[in-house]
């Protein structure tokens, strides 16, 4: 198998996997128990917690676990629009933001919050000057990834958060770094960010663990469950130590060098430029993206085909089964190479033979599909 | 306290000389119903089928499974107690307890076949109906129009207390009606066609084409799914999944692009009259519904019958559609049917289709692709057989 899909999952590592079965099997114990079977749990559960704050260069207090990064993104939004308790309330996201910063965005709109959508350029990156043109007196809160997961795009959150800090410095900032997280060199300092999503899945880490990085210097978010005294009660719940333990171990395992995935990424592009098709990613997107079209066989006829081969990519994202992507219509690209669109994601794995591989497929599926009209 | 369904049956207590084999195929098809369940004993006398839930049964369950039988008109849930009048008052407050509490009115009848039995089918009546109201004073007798009426069967062996009826799933028996071929799509159409047609008691074999890449495999596993909900009704089903892309490739490359759709379906009713004969079938069942699409008018309807010699049955043919949505809620299929994959690509739909075909147009566009019989074997040779079979 050919796995071109990184962006959606990716194989869970043998560390990973070893540290959640000793965490299952032998360090079982609930880690706000009094007995010391219960201390030793919280020892690997703040073991833990450390190893993912100092990837973020983070404080161990400020990281909070999640079941990923939907209800991260969740909690960063509904949690501190909620706890602002402004009257007309504004919000500003980027139109080309995951699902999941969007549906609870536009929770909030339901909810009488104002809501500004920011229409990305041709390659779905947005300015700093659109930001700044739609900050108002009452803007609680801007959202914006930090690599987005159908074009790779990288924005300037960098850019953003000096502009807030000059014109509007109550306006909190969220970055969701899904994507982004042990694939590009960041800090929550050099972000300049007050709340950031993470995702263990996407790097070798199994399903079901996040976390969310909150600032300690601004009003905690309103929490979403309620329960126990665990995580600050903001996110309250007994930890799924598994989980979480396998998420350092992943995050361990990280080398944030990634000049072998931009050669790899930089020949891809050639080879698939070479057979004709259209690059959508931009040159500067995150080299672990890459989305092109064929410009004349439909997306989901392609990747059947690369399937029945044994290689695994995706059309748009893998969220929205046959949905058209709402990231590739807010671009505003033309209608064959939307509805032709592939997203291929790489991981440290991935060789030139795959893209060989790929490339070859592809050739074939020009040279022999219906295409259309 | 054992408890029994007493099942009525339907239409076959017409079926004159036919009746016992009527009656026995139905007998089966309970007993296979049941089998994951526990098993059952059912026995037919008169016009009833008494089917024992054996100890430890869940009685909801059975109930449940015996809901989706076809050939049954109705059934209830009755308890078996002893015959003597203090057991079968006891009986009737202690089973139907939930029952009386929320009705407020009811009545007590009572059939007595044994008539060595020392009362009357009145005074049995009158003596659970009496003890009824001193254990439920809320209820008030209506001998009219009850809420709630409890039957007490006196019969040679025990005796039998039974609470309100409930409606079964019609029809006749499964197996009773021979075999037919069910073109089956993703779509909601297909689904309950094939249903309504095993409600007559026709057994199934199923057709599916695939046209992969244009189709995904998800495509097939919702055909596969949708089955799977219509066999909880129908019983096993044999699916065979008929690859199709070449011959899409060669109508689209070949024939008048207004003419794809009838070509496309005239082809598959070639390729599902052959797979149906081999099964033993003896008609092609479509969920078509006149006018609903260009292909289905009357006039392409007309030319896609003339490439069949076996009758097709068309049970949706006068239905709307909301009629039919009614019926795929109702049999479990709807939910899947609305699953958004694609079941057949839009790079074979023609922008204009023809709606008013002739039987020549039918013909020479279809005589336009060379190698048709060729690929229609091979399509034929390559197709895959799923056996489906109930979920429950």
């Amino acid at each position: 198998m050919v796995y071109l899909d990184n962006a959606a999952t990716t194989a869970v590592s043998t560390e990973s996997a070893d540290a959640a079965r000793s965490a299952m099997l032998e360090c079982w114990g609930n880690p706000s128990s009094g007995h010391s079977f219960g201390i030793n749990a919280e020892r690997l559960l703040k073991e833990s917690r450390s190893i993912i704050a100092r990837a973020i260069g983070a404080r161990d207090e400020e990281i909070f676990f999640t079941s990923g990064g939907t209800e991260a993104n969740n909690l960063a939004i509904l949690g501190c629009a909620r706890s602002a308790r402004k009257k007309n309330g504004h919000i500003i996201v980027s139109a080309v933001e995951h699902p999941s910063v969007l549906g609870a965005a536009r929770r909030l709109k339901d909810e009488g919050f104002e809501l500004t959508e920011i229409a990305p350029d041709r390659y779905g990156r947005i300015s700093v000057q659109s930001v700044a043109d739609a900050l108002t007196d009452r803007t609680v809160l801007v959202s914006v990834m930090l690599a987005n997961n159908e074009l790779g795009s990288v924005m300037p959150i960098r850019e953003i958060s000096r502009l807030l800090k000059r014109k509007s410095p109550d306006t909190l900032l969220h970055c969701d770094a899904v994507q982004a997280f042990g694939k590009m060199n960041f800090s929550v300092s050099s972000l300049g960010c007050q709340l950031l999503s993470v995702s263990g899945h996407k790097i070798h880490a199994p399903k079901g663990i996040g976390a969310l990085y909150i600032s300690r210097d601004i009003k905690k978010p309103l929490p979403l469950s309620f329960g126990g005294e665990q995580q600050q009660r903001i996110r309250p719940g007994t930890e799924p130590l598994p989980n979480i333990a396998a998420f350092a171990a992943a995050v361990r395992n990280l080398s944030c060098d990634s000049t072998d995935i931009a050669a790899l990424s930089s020949y891809a592009k050639e080879r698939l430029t070479e057979l004709g098709c259209t690059i959508n990613s931009p040159d500067d997107a995150s080299p672990y993206i890459i989305n092109f079209s064929t410009g004349c066989i439909k997306s989901e006829t392609i990747l059947n085909f690369l399937s029945s081969k044994d290689i695994c990519v995706s059309s748009g994202s893998a969220c929205s089964k046959g949905k058209l992507s709402h990231v590739l219509t807010a671009t505003g690209m033309e209608h064959h190479l939307a509805d032709s669109a592939i997203r291929i994601s790489f991981c440290k794995d991935n060789t030139k033979e795959d893209i060989d591989i790929l490339c070859t497929a592809v050739g074939e599926a020009l040279g022999s599909l219906v295409r259309f009209r | 306290m054992r408890e029994i369904i007493l099942i009525k049956l339907g239409e076959i207590v017409l079926k004159g000389l036919n009746r016992n084999s009527f009656e026995a195929v139905l007998k089966k098809n309970v007993k296979s119903a049941l089998k994951s369940l526990g098993g059952c004993d059912a026995k037919v006398m008169q016009s009833a089928m008494y089917v024992t839930i054996p100890e430890g049964g869940d009685a909801d369950q059975y109930a449940e499974a015996i809901s989706k039988v076809f050939g049954i008109v109705a059934y209830t849930r009755a308890c078996e107690c002893e015959k003597n009048i203090e057991e079968m008052q006891k009986a009737a407050v202690s089973y139907l307890a939930d029952q009386l509490e929320d009705a407020s009115t009811f009545k007590v009848e009572t059939k007595r076949s044994d008539k060595k039995f020392p009362m009357t089918s009145p005074e049995i009546s009158a003596q659970v109906g009496g003890y009824i109201l001193e254990k439920f004073p809320h209820l008030k007798v209506d001998v009219h129009k009850p809420e709630m009426t409890v039957r007490v069967e006196v019969r040679e062996n025990s005796a039998y207390v039974h609470g309100n009826q409930l409606h079964g799933a019609g029809g006749l028996p499964v197996g009773t009606g021979g075999r037919a071929g069910i073109m089956i799509s993703g779509g909601i159409d297909s689904p309950v066609a094939a249903w309504m047609m095993a409600k007559r008691g026709v057994e199934l074999t199923a057709v599916h084409f695939a046209s992969p890449p244009y189709t995904s495999e998800r495509a097939e596993q919702k055909v596969i799914d949708l089955l799977g909900a219509v066999s909880d009704w129908a019983g096993v089903i044999k699916l065979h999944i008929v690859p199709f892309t070449e011959l899409q490739e060669a109508i689209r490359d070949n024939s008048p692009e207004d003419m794809f759709t009838i070509t496309m379906r005239r082809l598959m009713i070639k390729i599902t009259e052959r797979i149906a004969a081999k099964d033993g079938c003896l008609a092609m069942i479509s969920g078509e519904s006149l006018g609903q699409v260009a292909s289905q008018t009357l006039p392409a309807l007309f030319c896609t019958d003339d490439a069949a010699n076996m009758p097709i049955l068309r049970p949706l043919i006068g239905m709307d559609k909301d009629e039919i949505i009614r019926i795929s809620r109702k049999i479990g299929t709807f939910d899947i049917s609305v699953q958004p994959f694609e079941d057949c690509c839009t790079v074979f739909t023609p922008r204009h289709p023809r709606t008013r075909p002739t039987i020549d147009m039918a013909r020479d566009a279809e005589a336009m692709i060379p190698n048709e019989e060729e690929l229609i074997e091979k399509a034929i040779a390559d197709v895959r057989k799923v056996w489906i079979s109930p979920n429950r």
